[in-house]
């Protein structure tokens, strides 16, 4: 009845290998449908670190629920880069110097025109969260919280059952793929 | 299949806000809940320039330069503008953690304390971290459910933590924190130097007009100049005074509230860990350095619960739901725990150059 995803792969014919691709292609667009379908088993929170001062940055330390769910490496990229957008909105430098200078100099009145250093950067950061979501994260079945949506206390991930899996646990994106066409193809094959 | 559109005015967040806080124009203001205080710093400011430019001001551009009026005109709308920048703005108000966060943070407190037995209250809870070689301890706050960051203190007026809190000002009528600091430092700043100005203009349009009709004539002409001199003398030796006293604590880079609870200072404490040991270097950073915008996110707008109508897709945040008000546990009882509450720094300090004088602020 299911079918592995090596099975599927061995028996697909290329018309069915495009519908694979374009399920996987639309499967970022299926992923709001998934989040309300799948059931939230459990969030973990990574907690700020101080060692630094009050600089934001975040604990690298890898959590032990997400051992079974994501590689620690590719975690640990992920809040390094985190921290390093964070410590460059902070970055005291002369850029940052010219601006406050500058915004003192118009009583601040060129704030509501400009946007600062720190704004953009955040920007930039929430698009990074949303491109590792739909790359790394939501294929394994996580999900990151833009900290700043925490008010900067902590990462959250949010980590989803899939309901749809056949218990086996393929590695990369063809998890997500896998399991939702295996479930198709299962049907179909039935 | 047409979805039906609700036609209802949106909720938006700081509508839900915990805290004391008062919010003004659908959100896009914030200040604390008593403002009346606030209302006579805006008067005395307002009443006092406006004296002066009426009367004082037409004399001395003739007499003296036009410079004068504008020199004072630009004194008085860069206070005005930085005071209303302090009054409005967040000071960094920490959102409270909800309630996924703060039940995964009990869970880990336990873990390291182990459970107390129901009746018993818990023991202070405190994080040991070290900054720059120095060992600074995090505590616990019962109320947000968090352990505050360093610097950052829980304001019993506003109840609200605020980051790098410094004090809650009632002149203001808000917090001064990590986003407004730079403001207020800048009201206080250019408020001594209107008050100096309008003063020293004042007794040279009494000296100068006194000298042509005599001083008793003067006086009569111009009543206003009385009043104008009597609270920029007493204004001068409070905000002077407070100028003076957070131009020290800038270039040592502390707070009030680290200067009052005596952090840093002592045989057996540690050194300020967030002082670069350079005034200059203090100072950039203090008053220039990058402003963090605020996480509160007052207009974000709160998903509709209705069942029937979907939800508008233009959702401003997918994490939707605010901290609803403290559920209670085992542990945890809503209101502050006394180590939170006899900390001296959430009442409003009292200025240090302590006017007896009653609410004479402003000036001219």
């Amino acid at each position: 009845m299911w079918s592995s995803s090596a099975d599927l792969a061995a028996t697909t014919e290329p018309g069915q290998m495009a519908s694979l691709e374009a399920t996987e292609e639309t499967k970022v667009h299926n992923l709001q449908e998934l989040r309300r379908s799948a059931s939230l088993a459990t969030k973990v929170f990574i907690q700020r670190d101080y060692s630094d001062g009050t600089i934001c940055q975040f604990q690298t330390k890898f959590p032990p629920e997400l051992d079974s769910r994501i590689e620690r490496q590719l975690f640990e990229e992920t809040v390094k880069t985190l921290n390093s957008f964070y410590a460059e909105a902070e970055k005291i430098g002369g850029s940052s110097y010219l601006e406050g200078c500058l915004a003192c100099a118009t009583a601040y009145f060129i704030f509501l025109c400009m946007e600062t250093h720190y704004e953009k950067v955040l920007k930039k950061i929430s698009r990074y969260i949303q491109e590792q979501n739909e790359k790394i994260f939501a294929p394994r079945g996580l999900l990151l919280t833009d900290p700043v949506e925490r008010g900067m206390r902590v990462i959250e991930i949010s980590i989803y059952e899939d309901r749809c899996s056949s218990g086996s646990s393929s590695s990369g994106s063809s998890s997500g793929s896998g399991s939702s066409s295996g479930g198709g193809g299962g049907a179909g094959a039935r | 299949m047409s979805v039906m559109v609700v036609r209802k005015k949106v909720t938006r967040k700081w509508e839900k806000l915990p805290g004391r806080n008062t919010f003004c124009c659908d959100g896009r203001v914030m200040m604390a809940r008593q403002k009346g205080i606030f209302y006579l710093t805006l008067f005395l400011i307002l009443g006092t320039c406006t004296l002066f430019f009426a009367f004082e001001c037409r004399y001395l551009a003739v007499q003296l330069s036009p410079a004068i009026p504008v020199f004072a005109a630009m004194l008085f709308l860069f206070s005005m503008a930085t005071l209303l920048r302090t009054s409005f703005s967040d000071p960094g108000v920490i959102p409270r953690a909800l309630p996924d966060e703060a039940a995964f943070i009990e869970m880990e407190i336990e873990a390291t304390n182990g459970a107390v037995p129901q009746g018993q209250r818990p023991p202070p809870r405190i994080k040991n971290f070290q900054i720059n070689n120095q060992i600074v301890k995090l505590k616990y706050c019962y109320t947000c459910k968090i352990f505050r960051p360093p610097r950052a203190s829980h304001c019993s007026i506003c109840d609200n933590c605020v980051e790098r809190f410094d004090h809650h000002c009632p002149w203001v009528g808000n917090c001064v924190g990590k986003r407004n600091y730079r403001y207020f430092y800048l009201f206080i700043l250019s408020l001594s130097l209107l008050t100096i100005y309008v003063f020293a203009f004042n007794i040279v349009y009494v000296a100068l007009k006194s000298l042509k009709i005599g001083f008793l004539e003067t006086l009569k002409e111009t009543p206003g100049t009385v009043l104008e001199v009597l609270i920029c003398f007493f204004t001068l030796w409070s905000v002077v005074g407070l100028t003076g006293f957070h131009t020290f604590l800038v270039a040592l880079n502390q707070t009030t509230n680290e200067d009052i609870k005596g952090s840093w200072t002592g045989k057996n404490r540690v050194q300020n860990p967030y002082s670069h040991g350079n005034i200059v270097k203090n100072c950039c950073e203090v008053l220039c350095g990058p402003l963090p915008p605020s996480v509160l996110d007052r207009r974000g707008i709160l998903p509709l619960e209705e069942s029937g109508s979907r939800p508008p897709s233009t959702q401003e945040t997918s994490s939707s739901l605010l901290p609803q008000s403290p559920v209670p546990t085992d542990h945890l009882s809503s209101s502050e725990m006394p180590e939170d509450t006899s900390t001296p720094e959430e009442m409003p300090p009292p200025e240090p150059p302590e006017p007896p004088q009653e609410g004479t602020e402003a000036e001219k």
